[in-house]
Formats: structure tokens, C-alpha cells, sequence
């Protein structure tokens, strides 16, 4: 019950700070971080894929309602989800077939790789959808390496200070 | 039957995925053509809330340069009534016969964004207001953009700067008109098209809408011409505008509606047939 709470809270709060901080920083133009992502890397792990789908969809919808921006971060978000299993394996590897990650205790190296793939995955499909013009296909990638670095370097920081403080 | 239950249930996770992918991909695509009932938009009570408390708290930072600009206004429009000689002042005019002809509306931008391909503003005036769709936003240096959807007290704007806004221009020496687009590269420039090679262009003229459609009325300011070249055709110039508008700094705009616009439609309508 706690926990769920504790969800919901973190679910409504990054909505606010993308919508409210993030997306209006436009680092040198263009550079947004989409830190809102962050709800999707520490989903709980035992709860069942159909449910985090659901609320991935829910949360790219809630940001795209907010910038206007038709259905990209729900198309993106939902593609995360999908594919979340696939970068817990690839960063966290043993742990992750026992099913004993705890995002609060892991190593650190570990931690920071997951947050990458997710991260370029999830822009990569963010900003194609977004320009939705494959001719633009360096304009997509430059927007996806900034933006990218921007999300995984605040993500980090974030996680760092919020999530690992029960050691 | 049984085979196909188990599919479904051994396929679920996937199935799901690619049901609210398609979702999310007919949102985006239906986003990127115009003219099309729009569910997905900032224009509703839920994100205008938000915006508003947000907005009430940013709007202090910039009090001075919003009163800057007003005063900057207020010295113009004094100016331009000092100047003109009045011809009727010691006659009554019946206000019924006056010659009123747009509708002036003022509002607050609540959320505006500039980075993206189709960029939106978010306004805390809506249909209450009679405000509809197809009315033109200005700012008292030029041009802002269209009102495209409206909720019971928010609109949502359709900017100059996205791939979607085409807007009918002119060349403020000549009559040579042409076409507003933008080609997503900066915030601060847009492409006017379509203008005949046989027009005097010259860098640092003014450019101003040429008020061949209803919605922005003839006159208003656009922007200064920065580059221009030639078609690949030769026909036709393409011209670089920098806009008079900083686009990423709008505080306060003016929606304008055009009174006499059902008389004007009727008539191209009866004209058409």
C-alpha cells in the first residue's frame, strides 16, 4: 500500500517537472531533457508487463496532452515498456533472471548502463515520430545524441539522490 | 476456437504493445494533418489549470520587460492619434452606423513552445469569450498565429512556426504577394514564397500580411527580410524573414475578429457558384 502511494506521488511529480521545468529549459535552441522516462526505469520488476504497458501509455499521453505534441511521447513510452526487459537483461544480466534487482542497491556502472539503452531507445523513437521525415535522418540522430545525454546525465543524478538513500 | 484463445494468451504482452502503439501512432499522424478534429490538445480544463498556476507564478519575472513593451505601445498608438486630423470630432456618430470592423480580444499565453516541428501556444480565453477557431493572434509587434482549437475558457494557437501554418503575405513597398511558411530551422526565421521575380527586393524591407484571407486583417507586421534568392525555376523569389515577434518571449496577445467575415464568406461562396 505504501509503495503504490509512492508511485502515484512519483508518477504526478515528474509529469509537473517535464511540463512545468524541463520542457521549457531549450538548452542552446533545441535541448530538452524528458526526464519524466525515469517513472519507467524503476517500474517495479516483479509487478506484471501489462500493467506497467498501461501506465506507460498513460504517462505518454498525460505529456503529450500537455505539449501538444499529438501522440509521440505515447508511442515512445509504450515502445519502452515493451522493450524494458530487454535492457534489464542486457545491463543487469544474472541479476535480472533471478528477478533480485533492487534499483537502490545496485552497482552503479550496472545501473548507468540501463539508463542508456532506455534512454536512446526511447528518444530514437521520440524524435523520428516527432520530425516524421525520414530524409531528416541526421536532424533526428543529432536530436536524439543531445537530448539523450542531457535525460541520462539529470536521470542518473536523479536516481542518485532520490532513489539510493537507504543503504 | 481453443487455439485461438491460447494465442491471445500467450501473445498478450505483445498484442497489448501493439494496440496502444497504434494508438499512439494514429495520434501522431492525425496531429500532423490539419483540419481534423484534434483529441490530444492543451486547449481543456485539466493542462489550462496547470498552465495558470504555473503562468501566475512565472509571469512576475518578466512584469518589466511586459511593461516595456506596453509603454513602447502606448507611445505608438499615441503618437499615431496625435498625428491624425480629425475630421468629425464635434459630430455625434451613432454607434450603430459606425464602422467597427474587428473584434479585439486580449489574452494571456499559458504555455507557448518554439523547438518543436508544429508548435502550439496555450491561451486562457475560450469559447465564453466567443472566441473561435480561425481568428488571428498578434502581439503589438506582428504576428503570432491562428486560433485552431478552443475549450469552454483556454484556445489553443496554431504558430507561425510550424509546418503547418501557411499565411498569406505581401512586401510592404509593393503589392507582390506570397506565402508564410517555415521550414523548421530557426525560431527566428520564416520562408516567404511564391513572390514574383519581377518585384524590387531589398534587404531590410518590411513584410506585412496582404489581408487576402479573412482572418488577419491587411497591414499587420511580420518581419524584415534577411536573405533572398532565387527559385530553381528562376520564376519565383524565396525570401528569408526575420520575424519582428522574438517568438520564445510572449507574454500577452491580442486576438483579432474580423466583424464583417460571414458577409465576406457569403459572397465568396455566391461568387463560386
Amino acid at each position: 500500500m505504501n509503495n503504490t502511494a509512492l508511485y502515484i506521488i512519483r508518477f504526478i511529480v515528474l509529469i509537473l517537472v517535464q511540463v512545468a521545468i524541463c520542457n521549457n529549459i531549450n538548452f542552446l535552441g533545441y535541448i530538452n531533457p524528458y526526464i519524466y522516462i525515469i517513472f519507467i526505469f524503476l517500474y517495479p520488476i516483479r509487478d506484471t508487463r501489462l500493467t506497467l504497458l498501461l501506465v506507460s501509455f498513460l504517462l505518454g499521453v498525460l505529456i503529450d496532452l500537455f505539449s501538444d505534441s499529438g501522440g509521440v511521447h505515447a508511442a515512445a513510452s509504450v515502445v519502452l515498456a515493451y522493450a524494458r526487459p530487454l535492457a534489464l537483461k542486457n545491463s543487469f544480466g544474472m541479476l535480472y533472471e533471478h528477478q533480485t534487482i533492487k534499483f537502490s542497491k545496485t552497482d552503479l556502472g550496472n545501473l548507468i548502463t540501463y539508463i542508456i539503452i532506455a534512454t536512446t531507445l526511447h528518444h530514437l523513437v521520440l524524435f523520428s515520430l516527432e520530425i516524421f521525415n525520414i530524409s531528416s535522418i541526421i536532424l533526428i540522430l543529432k536530436k536524439t545524441l543531445f537530448s539523450g545525454i542531457f535525460t541520462i546525465i539529470l536521470s542518473t543524478l536523479i536516481i542518485i539522490l532520490f532513489s539510493r538513500n537507504k543503504t | 476456437m481453443q487455439q485461438i484463445f491460447n494465442f491471445v494468451i500467450r501473445n498478450k504482452t505483445f498484442l497489448l504493445f501493439l494496440f496502444l502503439f497504434g494508438i499512439s501512432l494514429a495520434l501522431t499522424i492525425q496531429s500532423h494533418s490539419y483540419h481534423k478534429s484534434v483529441f490530444i490538445n492543451s486547449a481543456n480544463g485539466l493542462t489550462g489549470g496547470v498552465y495558470g498556476t504555473i503562468n501566475s507564478i512565472g509571469s512576475y519575472f518578466n512584469l518589466k520587460e511586459q511593461n516595456q513593451i506596453l509603454a513602447e505601445e502606448n507611445k505608438r498608438l499615441r503618437s499615431t492619434v496625435l498625428n491624425t486630423k480629425s475630421s468629425k470630432s464635434s459630430v455625434n456618430v451613432d454607434s450603430s452606423f459606425s464602422n467597427l470592423r474587428y473584434k479585439v480580444t486580449v489574452a494571456d499565453v499559458y504555455k507557448n513552445s518554439y523547438t518543436l516541428p508544429n508548435n502550439y501556444l496555450t491561451i486562457n480565453k475560450g469559447k465564453k469569450d466567443s472566441i473561435t477557431r480561425d481568428l488571428a493572434v498578434i502581439t503589438s509587434k506582428g504576428i503570432v498565429g491562428i486560433v485552431d482549437n478552443t475549450s469552454n475558457s483556454y484556445a489553443r494557437v496554431l504558430s507561425i512556426l510550424s509546418k503547418k501554418s501557411r499565411i498569406n503575405a505581401k512586401l510592404k513597398s509593393t503589392n507582390h504577394r506570397g506565402s508564410l511558411r517555415w521550414d523548421t530551422k530557426s525560431p527566428n526565421l520564416v520562408q516567404l514564397e511564391d513572390i514574383s521575380s519581377f518585384a524590387s527586393v531589398k534587404i531590410g524591407d518590411t513584410i506585412e500580411t496582404g489581408g487576402e484571407s479573412t482572418i488577419f486583417p491587411k497591414g499587420i507586421g511580420i518581419g524584415t527580410i534577411e536573405t533572398f534568392n532565387k527559385d530553381i525555376s528562376g520564376d519565383t523569389y524565396t525570401i528569408q524573414v526575420r520575424l519582428f515577434n522574438d517568438m520564445s518571449n510572449i507574454g500577452v496577445v491580442y486576438i483579432l475578429e474580423n466583424l464583417d467575415k460571414q458577409e465576406i464568406q457569403l459572397l465568396e461562396k455566391l461568387s463560386n457558384e
